[in-house]
């Protein structure tokens, strides 16, 4: 940063516009020079572009969003003096032992395979320290996560990879993953060069194959399905652990009231922005909506069902801050669960790695190619020399610092509101900057009563 | 052996007496489709069940066995790990599913999907199969004594299936393949424990072509690179 006065190319979202041509050359807007890469790369390779990350594309997001602040109607609360809770309970109504956490936002699912074992075992040091919980992901539960978590959530996913009731029972709680943001629709992917002995053995596949798992549940195929499904799981664990039921963002209004009726404790709303470790590109840049229009829908089911805050919602897809998660909080949701956020926060993408991301023909900050195996940082990767790269006990106090910056900022805007508890926050305290935002988040434009298509 | 009527229990007690026995034998009576019957079973008990069962008979099972006289709904042992279960009537949708380990019998047919995801069990049905039977198994041995309907193992790994009847038609990436002495030994031993007759020379097997297994990748400019030119 030697220079602020000098162009800066390629440090946002829009760096193909801010590079200097010349005067005489002119970029397609069609055929912009990314349009012509991925052109160029499909008729080389002939097979479409799979990669690791969220959508990158240009989305409105919960930035579009303002907190209004208490000012002569409502005071505001001290910063450092009156409380502001941000505990949160999942689960009480039918569960012998709910989901206690002491901050509102947890650590997404992410399987071993798809991360190496220290990096998970970072999340479940981190995640433990500040008193929340983990996740474990489409490839079953290992020894080392459930150690270091002190509360697990377990995802029961469409292919099973690694499910055993004995895990079951060592759970915190069970998720039932019907689909995740960047991919509606879609199945897991894990490529070859993660699927080392270890790996395949956990899944039950050969070694060094593709995995692609099974989009759908095997053994039921509607909602009304998943209503036994979820008596024979709390049968098998003694309705001891809350049950959740994980979405991608494409119809929350209805995929949340049918959750709802198949008995979940707890609703996930993954928005398009949510990240993956290995999906096709066309999926996670087109399939479903983005969070900041998924969360209004979502808490909308819950109040017309009259279930509110007692079906807990959390809500995930492009979560980076104290200031996302309290708007999430305010538009409705309970809880927040981060993914990309707590791999950056441990490590992915460190410029240390500068040089080892340019001889992968990418930067730091741009690296996106989680299914490849040789992450640089060692997090997204079973190659034992990459892998040793990250130190768990360090990656741990990482995340355990950020989801305490993400609590506290969360707090303070919850505070400057006038809310005692973080969950306090309402669409209320909200305005849009955009009228797109207005429109989505069911908020009011900025300085206006407007809210583009409501209908009183 | 003592008995417990669905009738005056409910199913959460029948489960918990069930789970937390240790020892013995339990006959479950007027079961009339319930679901989860005889669920997360892990110890060494013997069940019977007479009458039919809904969704998730003896799901995830774990140890022991589970007969149910009668039929039996969605999801029949799904997830088994070991022990057994039998049925002697027919299965509907999934019987088996992603079953890790374990015997499962079918004395009548199974619906569709039969075995789906199967990743170690065995499981023998007496009569056919449904439509995606074996649809992306993994590993274990599904045996048929009588016909396969369409799309018979599609997308399969390492599972192999034996089918003395009839094809519809096989799904994708799925072959017929030669029957070893191997082959022949674990379907005998199959039979055998499933109490079901047949002589094994006259089943098929079924498997992998493991043309799925890796994707396809190009590299034009490679080849040009390294060698000048590109094969057409
Ligand atoms: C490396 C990686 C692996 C993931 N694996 C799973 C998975 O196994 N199961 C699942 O439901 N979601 C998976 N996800 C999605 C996350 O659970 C979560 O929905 C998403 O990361 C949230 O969005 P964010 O990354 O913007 O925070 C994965 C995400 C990443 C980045």
């Amino acid at each position: 940063m030697s220079d602020q006065n000098q162009p800066q190319p390629e440090t946002g979202p829009s760096a193909a516009a801010q590079v200097i041509e010349p005067w005489n050359l002119r970029e397609s807007y069609t055929y912009d020079r990314r349009a012509i890469a991925e052109i160029r790369r499909a008729a080389n390779t002939g097979i479409y572009r799979i990669r690791g990350w969220g959508a990158k594309r240009e989305l409105p997001t919960l930035d579009d969003l303002v907190f209004l602040g208490a000012s002569m109607s409502r005071y505001p609360l001290e910063g450092y003096r009156e409380a502001c809770g941000t505990d949160i309970t999942i689960g009480e109504d039918r569960a012998e032992n709910p989901v206690k956490l002491d901050i509102p936002i947890t650590i997404a699912g992410m399987s071993f395979g798809s991360l190496s074992a220290n990096a998970k075992e970072a999340l479940g040091r981190g995640a433990s320290e500040m008193g929340t919980s983990t996740t474990t992901g489409d490839g079953g539960m290992t020894p080392e996560e459930r150690g270091h978590s002190s509360k697990l959530v377990y995802q029961y996913l469409p292919s099973r990879y690694g499910m055993n009731p004995d895990d079951l029972r060592k759970a915190d709680a069970i998720e039932v993953v019907v689909g995740q943001g960047a991919k509606p629709g879609g199945g897991g992917m894990l490529m070859g060069q993660k699927i080392t002995e270890r790996v395949a053995q956990m899944r039950t596949l050969p070694e060094g194959i593709d995995q692609r798992s099974a989009c759908r549940h095997p053994d039921w195929t509607g909602p009304d399905d998943l209503e036994i499904k979820i008596i024979e799981l709390r049968e098998i664990v003694g309705h001891r652990v809350p049950i959740y039921i994980k979405v991608g963002a494409a119809r929350p209004y209805y995929d949340t009231a049918l959750s709802v009726k198949a008995g979940a404790d707890a609703v996930v709303v993954d928005g398009m922005q949510g990240g993956t470790a290995a999906t096709q590109d066309v999926f996670i840049e087109h399939v479903g909506i983005p969070t900041i229009a998924a969360i209004p829908e979502a808490v909308r089911a819950l109040q017309d069902l009259g279930v509110h805050r007692q079906v807990k919602l959390i809500a995930a897809g492009g979560i980076r801050s104290g200031a996302d998660v309290a708007k999430a909080i305010a538009l409705g949701a309970d809880a927040v669960s981060i993914g990309t956020a707590a791999l950056i926060a441990i490590g992915d993408n460190d410029p240390q790695y500068e040089s080892e991301y340019n001889k992968l023909g990418t930067k730091a900050g741009f690296w996106e190619d989680f299914q490849a195996g040789n992450d640089p940082a060692g997090i997204t990767t079973q190659d034992p020399a990459l892998a040793s790269r990250l130190d768990p006990i360090i990656g741990g106090r990482r995340l355990a610092n950020y989801l305490k910056v993400l609590s506290v900022e969360a707090q303070t805007l919850a505070r400057a509101c006038g809310k005692s508890h973080i969950t306090n926050l309402e669409p209320e305290d909200l305005a849009a900057l955009t009228v797109e935002a207005a429109a989505m988040a069911k908020v009011p434009l900025a300085g206006t009563g407007w809210i583009p298509g409501a209908t009183d | 052996m003592s008995t417990i009527d669905l009738a005056e229990t409910t199913l959460r007690e029948l489960n918990r007496t069930l789970q937390s026995a240790s020892t013995g034998s339990f006959r479950v009576t007027n079961p009339r489709g319930a679901h989860a019957v005889a669920a997360g079973l892990n110890s060494d008990i013997e069940v019977e069940i007479d009458g039919p069962v809904g969704y998730y008979c003896a799901g995830m099972h774990q140890v022991g066995s589970v007969t149910v006289r009668g039929n039996a709904s969605t999801g029949l042992a799904e997830n088994i790990m070991s022990g057994t279960v039998r049925i002697t009537g027919n299965a509907t949708m999934s019987a088996g599913a992603t079953g890790h380990g374990g015997l499962v019998v079918v004395e009548g047919n199974a619906g569709a999907r039969c075995g789906i995801s199967m990743k170690g069990v065995d499981i023998v049905v007496g009569g056919n199969v449904g439509h995606m039977t074996g649809f992306m198994a993994q590993a274990g041995n599904l045996v048929v004594l009588g016909d396969a309907a369409a799309d018979l193992g599609d997308s399969i790994y390492e599972a192999n299936i034996f089918v003395r009847g009839a094809i519809e038609s096989l799904g994708s990436d799925c072959i017929e393949k030669e029957m070893t002495d191997d082959n022949f030994a674990v379907l005998e031993r199959l039979l055998t424990a499933s109490g079901l007759t047949a002589r094994t020379d006259e089943f098929r097997r079924f498997g992998s072509a493991r043309q799925l297994y890796n994707f396809a990748v190009d590299d034009i400019d490679a080849e040009l690179a390294n060698n000048g030119k590109a094969s057409v």
